[in-house]
Parts: structure tokens; sequence; C-alpha cells
């Protein structure tokens, strides 16, 4: 029904839009999508100041012994686990951890993904082909087995370890989640370019003699910033959920002094649910839900809002 | 021969938009006569396309439709979307502006014929290939038994057209919407596939509306002529009529905007398409018109008989005569 | 000093594309141009008029080097394009620029309207602020210097492409191509954009390529008009001898075809009815590409492909039984 009223001017009885007033606008009309900014909110809120928001230290114990796996109560609102440290002083401290990684990791590899598929598009030709051979390929390997493997395989290499840091550290699996991310990243954006590269304000710019460079910097990736956000939300998911995997299976970052993540915590769950210390496994996992959901609705909103072809006018 | 086959009263149809509501339609009133071809003119923002897709009943459920379309004898508006779907395709038929999309890439041609005639009639598998080939014939694809197993994209832009036509014509609607059928072809073939509904219309007997921006297509198959502005109509009457002497201040400046031989310069009309978010009080075409007078800012003109032709215009009999210099 | 803007001598263009039939995926060779020529004095106006599979599309993005040649010679301003280094044509590139057909895909949509319109001046480097140069192009279009700060979504169908025609003048070019540039538009705003091509090639002494599949519209502005069929020109010459005194078959029926806006003349005139459509133009016809839907084909036609030729009218046409 757009192109039927397609047109007319809006400038002369409406204010003043726009695109970016007119993506907010879609956006914001997504419901799920603003609570889910507002819990994120409130949650990177509780993580920034963790000092003041944690009740204790993450290694700390919150009573003398007897202190270990007890029920959530006033002084450990989310109970305490095996060496009685409170679980909920833990999450934020774990929550921080994850949220750094995830965010860290996302904007490295989506930043590569840009670039290199922005540049693949619209070269085209064999660099294209090229390019996008190697992405499949590294599509093709099992995400997790491929994970540890590369985890372990470069983690032995004794010179990588001054640039990296050790297998178990934070910034390793920064770099991990990094070498992985980007291929989803660069084929989005490939799409999107190769969809403008054909369009006539970009042929307009090729007339007066612009550079490649240039129309890539100026016209392609502005134009492509809605898909690239959107990989964004859905890259930080991936790298969180990731992270809690690796940790699940023992592999996650041990930053010593009784530092964890999200994921660490998750992992924990294992034993919980034989147990039955419910706490361990119902919190940290319901977090992680809660975050994983949240990013899901914001890139799904952000999806909407940025879909160009509403950039046509009414 | 002056049975009336589509009435139209008091059309309105409005478009919820994150922009505002659309005023689409704004009251539209048309007859279409049993058998005859009624032209229906506008540009962007006049409402033509939205009419008679409301009419069609396809609009989406963002679109508010009142008023009255009464289809040979039956009212159209509040049916279910079951009842319109019997009328659609069987009583009338539309056709738009682009064949290659309006045929399924991944079925056979003489199929897609047959499914709309076996949707609406008794007909056996093989009754309805041979009817599909017969209407093959009648719009004009040479071997039609053969081209019928072919797919669409083995067609050139004017024959898919021409099969589009078949299919719209397949159960013998006593109605048949052309949206624009011609815009995207060339303008050889443009000829050809006029002169395919002309035949259409004088062998089956079916009223055709052919809804377009184009006044030459309007002079070459119309006999009468609807011309719409901002979602009302603005002017109505028998096509010799109409371009001999129109009364309209709108249809004047359409036509002497047209370029025609001779080197003169052109006469566009002022101004810009009407907003239809906020369209102009009164007469929307009055921020265009060099005849507006204060009246003409809080009356909406209605459609009255001024000489030969329906004209809602308040200042119908204070305009200057107009004839169009040949 | 040579009054001669543009020569096109010769100019070809094939493309390459890959078909798939049953038996494989073959290489196929489109012939889109087919050895074009014709050239355009200073501020005048070339119609170049053709339906779908002319190549007359094709021929302009050529001019401009949006496209590569196959071969073929273009001279502007009396030099070899073809000849000339990267750097140089660039600089060239200010002379000669473009104004396509789709309004809304013409405008980079994130970008508001100075900002499309200054970016041919940013490109190449011309210094200074530009913000005098962008309003002194938008009242030259017709257009407002508040319009500037504005995105295109908020514009009309013809005031985009008013934008689209200040932009392509930043630069002060001699030579514009013009590609279907009212196609997309109302008919009342057509005449609006056509008198202001009119205003403006008096004015700075532009000289233009009309392409177009209208032939009326081409009427009003052009000089003279070139009429391309699958790729070949099939007749060139003034206007007014082509449209009063058609001689090649093609032009006549193009002209038949068009529905002129009086309902007698409609009824009343003899029609020239074309079979078929136009053929594909990777398999184009041996001899005269048109003589698959001329009705006066005969032998030769098929095996003799006709050359342009002067008629004694003053224009030049191919075929070998021009009409009188």
């Amino acid at each position: 029904m757009r192109g039927l009223i397609l047109g007319f001017a809006l400038n002369s009885h409406s204010q003043r839009i726009t695109p970016r007033q007119m993506a907010l606008s879609r956006f914001f009309s997504h419901k799920a999508a603003v609570i889910s900014c507002l819990i994120l909110l409130i949650l990177t809120l509780f993580v920034i100041l963790a000092p003041f928001t944690a009740r204790y230290g993450v290694n700390q114990s919150v009573q003398l012994p007897p202190n270990s796996f007890l029920t959530p109560r006033a002084n450990a609102w989310l109970g305490t686990d095996d060496i009685g440290r409170d679980l909920y002083s833990r999450l934020i401290y774990g929550v921080r951890v994850s949220l750094m990684i995830g965010l860290v990791s996302a904007i490295v590899s989506v930043t590569i993904g840009a670039l290199v598929g922005a540049v693949a598009g619209f070269r085209g030709g064999r660099f294209d082909d090229i390019v996008m051979r190697i992405t499949d390929l590294f599509l093709a390997f099992p995400f997790l087995v491929t994970l540890l493997i590369v985890r372990n395989v470069l983690g032995a290499i004794s010179w990588i370890k001054p640039l990296t840091g050790e297998m178990n550290s934070v910034r390793f699996i920064i770099i991990l989640f990094s070498i992985f991310g980007w291929m989803s990243v660069a084929r989005i954006v490939r799409g999107q370019v190769l969809s403008l590269k054909e369009r006539e304000f970009i042929e307009a710019a090729r007339a007066v003699g612009a550079s490649r460079r240039f129309i890539i910097r100026q016209h392609l990736i502005p134009n492509s910033i809605g898909p690239i956000m959107v990989s964004l939300t859905f890259s930080v998911v991936g790298a969180i959920t990731g992270e809690s995997t690796l940790a699940f299976f023992g592999y996650g970052p041990q930053a010593g002094e009784g530092a964890t993540s999200l994921g660490i915590l998750v992992g924990a769950a294992k034993g919980a649910v034989q147990t039955g210390y419910w706490w361990l496994a119902v919190f940290p996992c319901l977090t992680l839900v809660v975050i994983s959901l949240s990013i899901n609705f914001i890139g799904d909103a952000l999806r909407d809002a940025t879909d160009t072809q509403l950039d046509r006018g009414a | 021969m002056t049975e009336i086959i589509l009435k139209i009263r008091n059309l309105h149809v409005t478009f919820d938009t994150p922009f505002g509501q659309v005023l689409a339609v704004r009251g539209v009133d048309l007859d279409v006569m049993k058998g005859e071809v009624l032209g229906v003119v506008g540009e962007s923002g006049s409402g033509k396309s939205v009419s008679f897709l409301a009419t069609m009943g396809l609009l989406s459920s963002r679109a508010r439709v009142s008023g009255s379309i009464v289809l040979d004898g039956e009212e159209l508006i509040g049916k279910s979307p079951q009842q319109m779907r019997s009328v659609r395709g069987r009583v009338m038929s539309m056709i738009f502006q682009d064949p290659l999309s309006a045929l399924n890439p991944v079925h056979r041609i003489g199929k897609q014929i047959s499914e709309m005639l076996q949707s609406h009639q008794e007909l056996t598998k093989k009754q309805a290939a041979t009817r599909a080939t017969e209407l093959l014939d009648l719009v004009g694809i040479t071997q039609p038994a053969e081209r019928a197993t072919q797919f669409p994209h083995e067609f050139s832009g004017g024959m898919r057209q021409r099969v589009v036509i078949a299919i719209a014509i397949a159960n013998n609607p006593k109605l048949l919407i052309a949206d624009e059928p011609t815009t995207a072809l060339d303008v050889t073939v443009q000829a050809q596939i006029l002169e395919v509904i002309k035949r259409v219309q004088q062998q089956l007997g079916t009223a055709v509306v052919l809804i377009t921006h184009d006044l030459g297509i309007i002079a070459r198959v119309a006999d009468r002529v609807d011309v719409m502005y901002a979602g009302r109509n603005v002017e109505q009457g028998l096509v010799d009529d109409l371009y001999d002497h129109p009364s309209h201040p709108y249809t004047r400046g359409l036509l002497r905007s047209i370029p025609r031989p001779g080197k003169e310069r052109l006469t566009p009309i002022a101004g810009f398409p009407p907003n239809m978010i906020s369209p102009p009080s009164g007469c929307a075409f009055r921020t265009r018109c060099e005849y507006a007078t204060e009246q003409c800012e809080t009356t909406i003109p209605e459609l009255k008989l001024f000489t030969d032709l329906q004209t809602a215009c308040l200042r119908a009999n204070e305009l200057p005569d107009f004839r169009i210099a040949q | 000093m040579n009054s001669e803007l543009l020569r096109v001598t010769n100019l070809v263009k094939n493309f390459q594309i890959r078909r798939t039939k049953r038996s494989g995926s073959v290489k196929r060779l489109v012939q889109a141009v087919s050895n074009v020529s014709f050239s355009i004095e200073k501020g005048q106006t070339l119609g170049l008029v053709g339906e779908s599979g002319s190549g007359k599309t094709t021929v302009g993005r050529c001019i401009l080097r949006l496209v590569e040649p196959t071969s073929g010679k273009i001279e502007f301003d009396g030099q070899d394009l073809g000849s000339m280094e990267f750097e140089e044509l660039r600089a060239l590139r200010r002379k000669m620029q473009i104004v396509f057909q789709d309004p809304f895909a013409s405008l980079d949509p994130k970008m508001t309207v100075g900002a499309s319109i200054a970016e041919p001046l940013i490109v190449q480097r011309v210094p200074g602020s530009h913000s005098d140069k962008i309003i002194e192009l938008l009242e030259l279009v017709g257009l407002s210097a508040d319009h500037a700060s504005r995105f295109p979504h908020e514009f009309s169908g013809g005031q985009r492409q008013r934008i689209g025609i200040a932009r392509a003048l930043a630069l002060n070019p001699a030579l514009i191509i013009l590609d279907e540039p009212v196609s997309a538009l109302d008919v009342s705003i057509q005449a609006g954009v056509i008198n202001l091509f009119d205003d403006l090639q008096k004015k700075l002494s532009i000289g233009y390529l009309f392409i177009a599949h209208d032939l009326s519209v081409v009427r009003h502005i052009a000089d003279r008009v070139a009429v391309m069929y699958l790729g070949k020109i099939v007749e060139i010459g003034d206007q007014e001898t082509v449209y009063e005194n058609p001689t090649h078959p093609y032009t006549k029926a193009l002209l038949s075809a068009v529905p002129l806006t009086d309902p007698k003349i409609e009824r009343t005139r003899t029609r020239l009815m074309l079979e078929g459509e136009v053929p594909s133009p990777m398999n184009p016809p041996s001899g005269c590409r048109f003589r698959t839907r001329c009705w006066k084909a005969q032998d030769v036609c098929s095996q003799e492909e006709p050359i342009l030729t002067l008629r004694p009218s003053g224009q030049m046409s191919a075929c070998h039984f021009p009409e009188a």
C-alpha cells in the first residue's frame, strides 16, 4: 500500500522529521524493546556501581561458618554458594565480566565484519569470491568444537601469550570470540552493500569522480547502519551465551581470587540440580535468559526501525 | 445499454500511517455502464487506484472504507472476505501494472488460467485446459496450445500482460478494472495491449475501468472519462466533450501541460501534488488554481451538470471559454 | 573555435552474461550498443529515443564511463576520452553530468539535500564553504534556500528531480546526460521540469543528451533526434524533419503508436501496428534488426544490413526500402 500514497511532499503541513527521528519513533513503538531497554539499563547501572550495589566482595564470606549453601535470607538475598559467598554480589560482579566480554568482542567483530563485508560487496569480482569463501570456511566448522580446538592450540603457542594473555584470561576469550564473530556480520553487510551498489545515488557519486573509499565511507556504511546495529546486538548475545557455554564445560575465564563470570555461575548450576540447592541454578540462569531475551527484543526492534524501505517517505 | 454495472456513492477511504491519517478517497461518486470503457484519470494523491482497490476489497486492514459500492445490484461494503472471494474473478476482475509479479513463476501459464476457471466454474481439467487455450487465442497469443505449457519467464512483457488479461476475463466477468496496465510497457507494445482490451470489451461485452495518468490512452479507448484530484471527482463526461471543452481548471491544466505537436512552450500546472494527510480545505485544487476565490476555501464543490459535463467547480459558469488549439 | 561538444564514433558495448539452459550454463553476448555514432553541438539537445532493449541508456552510461565501452571513440570538447589517464578523466567529469530517471533512488536518503547537492563540489575538491553555491543552485531550479537542511523523503517526486538537477549543475557542466528525467513524474509536473531544462539550456548554454522512450516529450526540447532500435541508430536528423517526414518504418510505427490527446483524431487515424515484440539483444536478427516486425521486409533485409544513408528530406536512416 505504501506505493500508492508516495509522491506528495511532507514539508508543508507536518513537522520536520529526520530519518533518525523516524527510526527512533518506529523503535519505541515496540513495547517489548522499550521494556528490554529499561531492564538492561537498570542492570548496567547495577553493574557499573558494583562496589555500592553489591553487598559483599566477590570472594567474601557472608558470615562465619556454617555459611555454605545457605538458602536466600536477609543477609544473603539470593543465598550462598559452596564456600559461603553471597550469590547476589557474585552475580553482579559476574554479569560485569560477561557484559564486558560480550560488548568488547561484539564491537571488535562487527568492526572487522562490516569493513570486510563492505569492501567485498563493493569491489565484487574475485576479491569478493575469495573473501566469501573464507567466510564460508569459518562458518562451516561447528562453533563449539572449533572454539575449543583453537583455544587449546592457540593457548599452547608460547609466543602468543604476551598478546593474548593466558588461556583462561578474559582477554583471550574476547579475542577468541572476535575471531569467530565477524563472519555473519560480513555476510549481512555485504548483502546490504550489494543491494545499495546499484542504486542511482551511488552512480551519481561515481559520475562526479568519487573514489571507492569515499563511496564506502560516505554512502554505503551510513546506509548500512541498520543491519550493522542489528548484527551488533546479536553478536553481544552470541558472545555472552558463548561464554556461558564455555564456562559450563569448565573452560571459562578464571581470573583467580574468586573472580567469576555469569558463565561460571551458570556452570555451577550443574551440581546444584542434583543437590537441590536450587538458588545456585535458578538465579544465574534466569539472569542469562533475561539478558539474552532483552537483547534479542532490542535487536528485532532495531531491525524494524532501520528498514530503509520505509525511508522513502509516506 | 444504459444499465449501470457499478455504482459507487460517497466512498471514503482513510489509512492510518505513522505520519498521520491519510485521507486517500474523500467522497467519490461514480457510475460504470454495462459494456462501456470508463477512463479514470488522475495523478499522485488522486485516489484513483485506492477507490478501485476498495471496490475489489483488496485494501489492507489498516484502511477504513465507508460509503456504498454496488456491483450488479449487490452491495459490496460489509461483505465478508469469503463473500468477496466469490465475487472477485467471477463478477469483476482487476489487472495491474506489473504483469510479472501477477503471475506465479513456478506454474505453467495454462495451469494458471485453468486454476482461475476451476475456482469459479464446474469444469473438468480437460475442459478448463481447452477453455484456457481459447482464452489465450482471444488475447492474441499465437500458437496458444503450445504456449499454454510454458512458464511466465518464457514470455515477454507484453505477452505476459496478455496472459494476465486472459486470466482476468476467464470467467467472463461483467467488470474488468485495469490499473495502469500499460505504464510499464513499451509504446509499441502498449498500442497492442490497448487493442486487446478493446477487443475483449467488444467481444465479451465486459465493462472496463481504465485507470491511468495518460490522457492519450484515454482518448484512444475510453467512452466516458472521470477526472479525479485529491481524492474527489473533479469532472465527468463523454470523452469527446471532455477533451473538446473541459470546464474544470484542473482538466484544462492537464490538457495544456501535455506535450503536443509544435514546439511552443508547455504550460505546467503551478504548485505541487496535494498532501493527503492534510489536504487544502474546500476545493483541494484551489492552491494551484488561477481562478480561486475565498468561496473556494470554505465550500466543497459538488459535481454539477454544466453544458454537457459534470463539473465540480464553484465558478464553472464564470470561467472563460477553453478550446485546445490543434 | 569548434562548436562541437561531443562526438561519438562507432560506439560498441557488449555485455557478457551467463545463461542457464537445460544443457548447462552458457556464456552469451548481449549486444547492447552496436556501432553508434552521433554528435552534439554546444548548447544543443540531441534526443535519443528508443524502447526497451534499444541500448539508449547504455549509450549515456558509456559516455560518462560509468560503464566501459567495448570499443569506439568518444571525443569531448575535442579530446579523446579513451586515451585518457584516470586523473585527466576525473577532471573532465566536471564538465559532463547526469540526471537519473528515478527521483526516489537518485538521492541518498541519509543525507540532507544540501549535502547531496554539494557532494560533487566536495569530491572534486572545490575550495570554499559551498553554502552560497548550494543556495544559488536551489534557487536556479525553483526551490528555496531553506530546503537545503531537509531530507529527500520530505519532498515530492518532482521536487526531488529538481534537486537531482541542481546537483548535476553544481560543477557547471557543459553537457548533461538526461536519462529519462521526467518518465517517473506526474504529467502536470513533467511540463514544469521540461521548461526548467529549456530555461537552463538558454541561460547556461548546456548541451543535453535527452534519453527518452516518450517521443512527445523529446519533441519539445530536442534540436535533433536519433531513433534507436536493438542497439543501432535507425534514423537521425533534425527534430522537425524526423517527426514530419519519418523515413524509417520503425520511426513511423513509433510515431503512430503514441496516443494523441484528441479522441476524434485518435478514432479516425490509421494506425501502423507492429507485430510481436523487440527481439532479444542476445540474438539480434541478421541483416536489418528491425525486419522481424517490419511490414516491408524482403529477402535482402535478412542478408544485408542497411547503413545510414542521407535522404532527400535531410535526415539519415538505415533502411533498404525507406518511406517517402
